[in-house]
C-alpha cells in the first residue's frame, strides 16, 4: 500500500453531516500533524462520534473533504482503512472468542503470515496485560480488560492513525489511568492519535491539541495551555451556614458571584497563601463564619463553560459521579 | 486490496471464525438439530398412524406409520434447513449488535467475506444437521429406494435451498434491531412446509389453501426431494425447485449486500 510520509495524519475541510433535519456536524475543519495526540472534546451529542465515523469511512459526509495520511476518504477508502485503527466506545471484540483468537483473527484479516501473526499476538497480550486471560472467552472479561483487548486488536495491523472514541467512558478510575498510560506509550512509538472524550481532565492529560466541539461546530482549538489562557484567573469558593453570614460576607469582599441557594460566593483569587490569608482575615474581622472554602485554579472546565456558555459542560454530564475531578478542587478546607 | 485472492482468503478467515463460534456455543446448534428431530418423532409416532392411513389408503396403525415415515421425512429435512438458517439470522444479528461489524467495516478487507463466512459456515452446519436427522429417520423406519445418485441429487437440492435461504437470513439478520427479532423473523420458513405438500398431500386441502400450497416455493422442493429419494417421477418439480432457489438466493444476496453497504447510523 502506498504511504505518503510527508502528508499530515488528518486534514479535513468543511465536514458536514445531518440526520434528517438534525444537523450533527455543521462544517468542521481539522488539521492533525503526524505523531501527535489530537483531542476532540465535547458533551454527549456534540458530534464527536459522528466525526470519528466519517473519518474512519463508516459514514459518508454530506459535504466537505478529508484526507488521512494523504489518502482521500471518498476516492481511496481502502487506502484509508489500511492506514487507520479504530476503537469505539462500544467494544468491538468477538465475545465468544478468546483474547488469543481475537488477536489472531485480526492478524489473519491483515494478511500477516502465521508466524508473524503469532508474534504480534504474543507481544500485544504481554503489553496489554492479557496473558493470564488469553484462553478465556472475551465475554468473561471485565470492562477494562475488554477495552484493552479492543485496543490491542486495533494495534495488530500497525495503524499509523488510531481513532479512540471515548476510550475510557464507563471505566473505573484505575482502568482509566491504565488506558492513559497505554495511550502515552503509543504516542511515544510515533503513531497519531485522534481521541474523543467528554472528560476535560483526559484531554488535558493526553492531548497536544484540543478542539472543543459544541453542537456540531468547533468553538475553540489550541494546546491545553492556550485554552486555559483564554479564561480569567482562578477563584475561591466560600460556603456559609446561613443567609445572614452570606450577606455580610458579600458586603465585605466586594463584587462576587453569589449563589443564594447554595449559600456560596465565588471570589476572584489567585490561590496563593498570602492572598488567601488576606481574604480570611477580612472575613474574620467582620465576624463572618466560613463553613467551607475551596480553591479553584483555572482548568478546562472553566474554558468549556466560557466557550459554550453551557453550564452542563463535559464533566458534569453523564456519569460525572463516577468521575470526580480532583484537579478542580485543589484545596478543600472545612473550617469550624 | 479487494483482489479475488484476498476475497477468498478473508472468507476463509471469517469461516474459521464462524465455525469456532458454533463450537463455542453448541447449545444453539443442538437446538437447531433437535427441533426437526422432535417434529419427526411427533409426526411419525403421534400422527403417523392416522395420517399414513389417510394418504396411502392402506390400514391404519403400524403399516400406515411405516408409510408415513417415508412421506414426511423429506419435509422434515426441509425443516432442518429452515431451522439451521434461523441460526444464521441470529448469529448475523449478534455480530451487528456487538459492534464487531463496525470494526470489520473499518478494515481493508474484502467486505463480502463477512457475509460469505456466515453463508459457508451455515452450509457446513446444515449438512451436519441433515446427516443427523436422516440418521434418526433411518433408525425409525425411513426406507428410501434411491441409489447413490438419487441421494446425491437430493442432497444437492437441499444444499441449493440452504444456500438460498442463508442469503435471505443474512439479510433478515441485518435488518433486525435485536437478536430476539432475528430469531423470530425466519419463523415463516419453518411453517411453510406445513402449508405445502410437506405433511399431507395438497389435494386434501380446501381450495384457497390448496392453491397457495401448490404454488409456494417449498412444495416443488419437497416434491423433488421426495421423488429423488423414492425413485418416483420428477415431472417439472426439479426445474421449479432449482428456479425458486436461484431466485431466492439472488434476491437474498442482493438485499444482504445492499444492507451491508449501507451506512451504520
Amino acid at each position: 500500500m502506498s504511504t505518503k510520509p510527508s502528508a499530515p495524519a488528518i486534514t479535513a475541510t468543511g465536514l458536514r453531516r445531518s440526520y434528517g433535519d438534525h444537523v450533527v456536524l455543521a462544517g468542521i475543519d481539522l488539521h492533525v500533524p503526524r505523531g501527535t495526540v489530537f483531542s476532540l472534546l465535547g458533551a454527549n451529542g456534540a458530534g464527536k462520534t459522528t466525526t470519528v465515523k466519517i473519518l474512519s469511512t463508516l459514514l459518508r459526509p454530506d459535504g466537505g473533504t478529508a484526507r488521512i495520511c494523504g489518502h482521500d476518504l471518498a476516492t481511496e477508502p481502502d487506502a484509508v482503512r489500511a492506514a487507520i485503527g479504530v476503537t469505539g466506545q462500544f467494544s468491538a471484540v468477538d465475545n465468544l472468542l478468546t483474547a488469543d483468537e481475537n488477536l489472531r483473527l485480526m492478524a489473519d484479516l491483515h494478511h500477516l503470515g502465521r508466524a508473524e501473526g503469532r508474534r504480534r499476538a504474543e507481544r500485544l497480550l504481554e503489553q496489554f496485560d492479557l496473558v493470564e486471560a488469553r484462553r478465556k472467552p472475551a465475554a468473561t472479561y471485565s470492562g477494562g480488560m475488554r477495552r484493552r483487548l479492543d485496543l490491542a486488536m486495533t494495534l495488530v495491523g500497525d495503524p499509523q492513525v488510531i481513532f479512540l472514541d471515548e476510550p475510557t467512558t464507563g471505566l473505573d478510575p484505575r482502568s482509566r489511568r491504565d488506558m492513559w498510560q497505554i495511550v502515552r506509550g503509543l504516542v511515544a512509538s510515533g503513531v497519531t492519535i485522534f481521541l474523543t472524550t467528554q472528560y476535560l481532565e483526559e484531554a488535558d492529560q493526553l492531548a497536544d491539541r484540543i478542539a472543543v466541539l459544541n453542537r456540531g461546530r468547533l468553538v475553540a482549538e489550541g494546546s491545553p495551555e492556550e485554552l486555559k489562557r483564554r479564561i480569567p484567573g482562578g477563584h475561591v469558593r466560600l460556603r456559609f451556614a446561613d443567609a445572614r453570614h452570606l450577606d455580610v460576607a458579600a458586603r465585605v469582599v466586594g463584587p462576587v458571584v453569589r449563589d443564594d441557594d447554595a449559600l456560596t460566593l465565588q471570589v476572584p483569587n489567585d490561590g496563593s497563601v498570602g492572598s488567601l490569608k488576606a481574604l480570611l482575615d477580612r472575613l474574620d474581622h467582620a465576624s463572618v463564619v466560613v463553613e467551607e472554602l475551596s480553591v479553584h485554579t483555572p482548568d478546562l472546565d472553566d474554558v468549556f463553560l466560557a466557550l459554550t456558555g453551557n453550564p452542563d459542560g463535559p464533566t458534569h454530564s453523564g456519569d460525572a459521579a463516577d468521575f470526580p475531578n480532583p484537579a478542580n478542587d485543589k484545596v478543600k478546607v472545612t473550617t469550624r | 486490496m479487494s483482489t479475488p485472492s484476498y476475497a477468498l482468503r478473508d472468507s476463509a478467515t471469517m469461516l474459521r471464525r464462524n465455525l469456532r463460534r458454533m463450537l463455542r456455543y453448541p447449545s444453539m446448534t443442538l437446538m437447531l438439530v433437535g427441533m426437526p428431530i422432535v417434529f419427526l418423532l411427533l409426526f411419525v409416532y403421534v400422527f403417523g398412524g392416522a395420517l399414513g392411513a389417510g394418504i396411502g389408503g392402506v390400514g391404519g396403525g403400524a403399516s400406515g406409520r411405516a408409510q408415513y415415515v417415508n412421506y414426511v421425512t423429506p419435509a422434515i429435512l426441509l425443516m432442518t434447513v429452515s431451522a439451521a438458517v434461523q441460526g444464521t439470522a441470529v448469529s448475523v444479528a449478534m455480530d451487528m449488535t456487538e459492534g464487531i461489524i463496525a470494526r470489520f467495516r473499518t478494515m481493508a478487507i474484502a467486505r463480502v467475506s463477512v457475509l460469505t463466512g456466515h453463508v459457508i459456515g451455515t452450509l457446513i452446519q446444515t449438512v451436519f444437521s441433515l446427516v443427523v436427522v436422516t440418521g434418526v429417520a433411518l433408525l425409525i423406519g425411513f426406507r428410501p429406494s434411491a441409489g447413490p445418485a438419487g441421494w446425491l441429487a437430493a442432497l444437492g437440492v437441499l444444499a441449493a435451498l440452504t444456500f438460498a435461504l442463508t442469503w435471505l437470513c443474512v439479510a433478515l439478520g441485518q435488518t433486525s434491531k435485536s437478536v430476539e427479532t432475528a430469531s423470530n423473523a425466519p419463523m415463516p420458513l419453518v411453517l411453510l412446509p406445513f402449508l405445502g405438500s410437506g405433511f399431507v398431500p395438497t389435494d386434501s386441502m380446501p381450495t384457497g389453501l390448496r392453491w397457495f400450497a401448490e404454488y409456494q416455493p417449498f412444495t416443488p422442493i419437497i416434491e423433488s426431494v421426495r421423488a429423488l429419494l423414492s425413485g418416483a417421477p420428477l415431472g417439472n418439480n426439479l426445474a421449479l425447485a432449482l428456479g425458486w432457489c436461484a431466485v431466492i438466493a439472488l434476491g437474498g444476496y442482493l438485499w444482504s449486500k445492499k444492507l451491508f453497504n449501507r451506512e451504520s447510523a
